[in-house]
């Protein structure tokens, strides 16, 4: 596929503190559209990159809340509306007996919230992403480290961003075509 | 890992912290102490002799026993972060430490309970109870009479406090002698001693709620009834910590060595405690209610009238919903204001689950000791005596009060050790780690 269409620009480096300084230098450019590709967490580079703070925690309550609305339901449901029973002197809807059944019902949508929001946030699953464009991508689970500067950034500029990640110690900088 | 084999000394903190001073200044927060203590101590005792009051005795054991699982929690936790050798808390530690150094006073402060003895525990330490010929025989108390019985009952208040006091000298002695030799080898001693100590930490303090908050109702039981005063216990430890910490930080102490991440780590185990108080409180709950056995309900019955039911559900709001909703969030267990907000609001419910697990038994033994007969025909008369007009009838200032003066003594005597040690231990190995750790 022949696009003139920019993804972005991508950096190699050979260390975590590389990459690490790299990321500051990047964020005091200016630049936002960034993200680090690592092959293991390096701990900090989320606040060097200025990364927003994940909405997953929202979406896990609303799932939480959605689990205890829905177990409630249920059980008023099946116990005290389609077809009451009396069991041992217990009124059909009792609270207490509830309890426990709401509480597992709000762990598994939150569970569940919580794995299957995490693909969606990430956009996952995809079978292909632009940046394995990349000449070395493929020692990202190694041993190498990138710094992937997007086209959608405001600051960008195909040359010179490229030049300014040559400046600060990237290797192998190379523009990946979308 | 052998650690004895490099024969390696830990960094001294001028090397790691250079800007925490290690010492509380001489003479500073002397004041707070003195002042703390006088005061705590006259409250105390003007709620314990009744003083504008009516009960005492329970006014005091209700105080009493919010404030030792303060400090008994402080023990499970030096011993716990030994167990698992953990880097966060190392510079929390030694605060909890100092406070598990007040233990030998609290023996000094059990005393008024020895002294209103009867008043307390008369249920079934009255005279001739045992005795099938006598007009007040209970047959359910005789049986437990040998495990009931006053002699028995002080040989274990002795046996409780020996294991107590010789478990927190141990890690507080050794802890200190650290600062001086840096010697790895002692934190190696300290986390293999945790292992029986915590066991005996945890049947020490189960009994001693059995025998003394739960032997109030002589007739009932529950099994989990130590697990939730430990609960309870270790979340108002967690809040003490995180307020007396933070005080101390703004005295110009600690600096980084207690900071944002520690009251975040420390915000996160109080939060779970919160919510394992309500699991097993409500664990507790769910049993007996299905079973519905007379023996078993007519606790919760006693704790439906004279305005408990509505204590009941506050409870259930202040004790977890409100803090669980409250706490929740990151961004507020990390907020200056919001974490000791929350860490207040856990002490106060902390006293309020106290009288709620004494006062109902204590104030009306009669109902309770003459079986369901009293407690069920108010039922069944419509005589629920509920809503907060009823409570605020049926306690007295001294309820809250023992406890708030218990805790001035118990804050100022933290002090006094406070300012007799290092403020965090200076040459532990895992300090640096501490220091420096960051939650991701």
């Amino acid at each position: 596929m022949t696009s003139n269409n920019k993804w972005g620009v991508v950096a190699e480096f050979d260390s975590a503190t590389s990459i690490y300084h790299a990321c500051e230098k990047v964020t005091a450019e200016g630049y936002t559209r960034t993200d680090a590709h690592t092959p293991f967490p390096v701990h900090g580079l989320d606040k060097v990159l200025k990364q927003p703070e994940s909405g997953l925690g929202w979406l896990v309550v609303c799932c939480g809340f959605t689990g205890i609305i829905l177990a409630q339901l249920m059980m008023w449901w099946m116990n005290a509306y389609d077809y009451p029973i009396w069991v041992s002197g217990k009124q059909p809807y009792a609270w207490p007996s509830t309890i426990p059944i709401t509480f597992e019902m709000m762990i598994l949508l939150s569970g569940l919230g919580a794995v299957f929001g995490m693909f969606a946030l990430n956009r996952l699953p995809r079978l292909h992403h632009p940046i394995f464009a990349h000449s070395t991508i493929h020692r990202v689970t190694d041993d190498r480290f990138f710094l992937s500067i997007e086209a959608t950034d405001p600051k960008f500029d195909s040359q010179a961003t490229m030049q300014f990640l040559q400046g600060i110690g990237g290797a192998n900088v190379e523009v990946i075509e979308d | 890992m052998t650690a004895t084999a490099t024969q390696t000394t830990a960094r001294s903190l001028s090397q790691i912290a250079p800007n925490v001073t290690s010492r509380v200044k001489a003479g500073d927060l002397a004041t707070a102490q003195n002042g703390l203590i006088a005061v705590g101590v006259l409250i105390a005792l003007l709620g314990y002799f009744e003083v504008f009051g009516h009960h005492g005795a329970l006014s005091y054991l209700v105080g009493y026993m919010g404030v030792l699982g303060i400090a008994l929690c402080a023990l499970f936790f030096t011993m716990i972060q030994h167990i698992t050798r953990a880097g966060w808390s190392v510079s929390v530690r030694r605060l909890a430490e100092n406070m598990t150094g007040t233990l030998p006073f609290m023996l000094l402060m059990f005393i008024p309970i020895i002294y209103g003895f009867d008043d307390i525990y008369g249920h079934w330490a009255h005279a001739n109870i045992t005795d099938p010929n006598a007009a007040n025989y209970d047959a359910v108390l005789a049986g437990k009479s040998s495990y009931l019985n006053k002699e028995f009952f002080f040989v274990r208040v002795g046996i409780y406090f020996a294991i107590w006091i010789a478990l927190a000298t141990f890690f507080r002695q050794n802890s200190i002698k650290q600062d001086e030799s840096g010697d790895p080898a002692l934190s190696m001693k300290m986390s293999r001693v945790a292992a029986p100590g915590l066991l005996l930490f945890a049947l020490s303090i189960t009994f001693a709620a059995f025998d003394w908050i739960m032997s109030v109702d002589p007739h009932w039981f529950s099994t989990i009834f130590g697990i939730t005063y430990f609960a309870g216990g270790f979340m108002s430890f967690l809040a003490f910590t995180i307020l007396l910490s933070m005080w101390l930080n703004s005295k110009g102490y600690y600096k980084e060595a207690i900071n944002t991440e520690h009251y975040h780590d420390l915000g996160k185990l109080m939060f779970s405690f919160m919510i394992f108080w309500t699991y097993t409180n409500f664990s507790q709950y769910m049993l007996i209610w299905y079973a519905n056995l007379p023996e078993e309900t007519q606790w919760f019955t006693h704790r439906t009238l004279h305005g408990w039911g509505t204590i009941g559900t506050a409870l259930i709001i202040g004790h977890f919903a409100f803090p669980f909703v409250f706490l929740l969030s990151r961004n507020v267990k990390r907020h200056k204001l919001g974490l000791p907000i929350g860490a207040v609001a856990m002490l106060l419910v902390h006293c309020l689950d106290m009288q709620f697990l004494i006062l109902p038994s204590g104030l009306h033994g009669a109902e309770a000791h003459g079986g369901d007969g009293g407690a069920l025909a108010a039922v069944a008369d419509g005589d629920h005596g509920n809503g907060f007009g009823a409570y605020l009838a049926t306690i007295d200032w001294a309820d809250y009060g023992c406890f708030i003066g218990l805790l001035m003594v118990f804050t100022g005597l933290t002090l006094m050790n406070v300012r007799r040690t290092n403020l965090i231990p200076l040459r532990d190995p895992r300090l640096s780690e501490s220091i420096n750790f960051e939650n991701f």
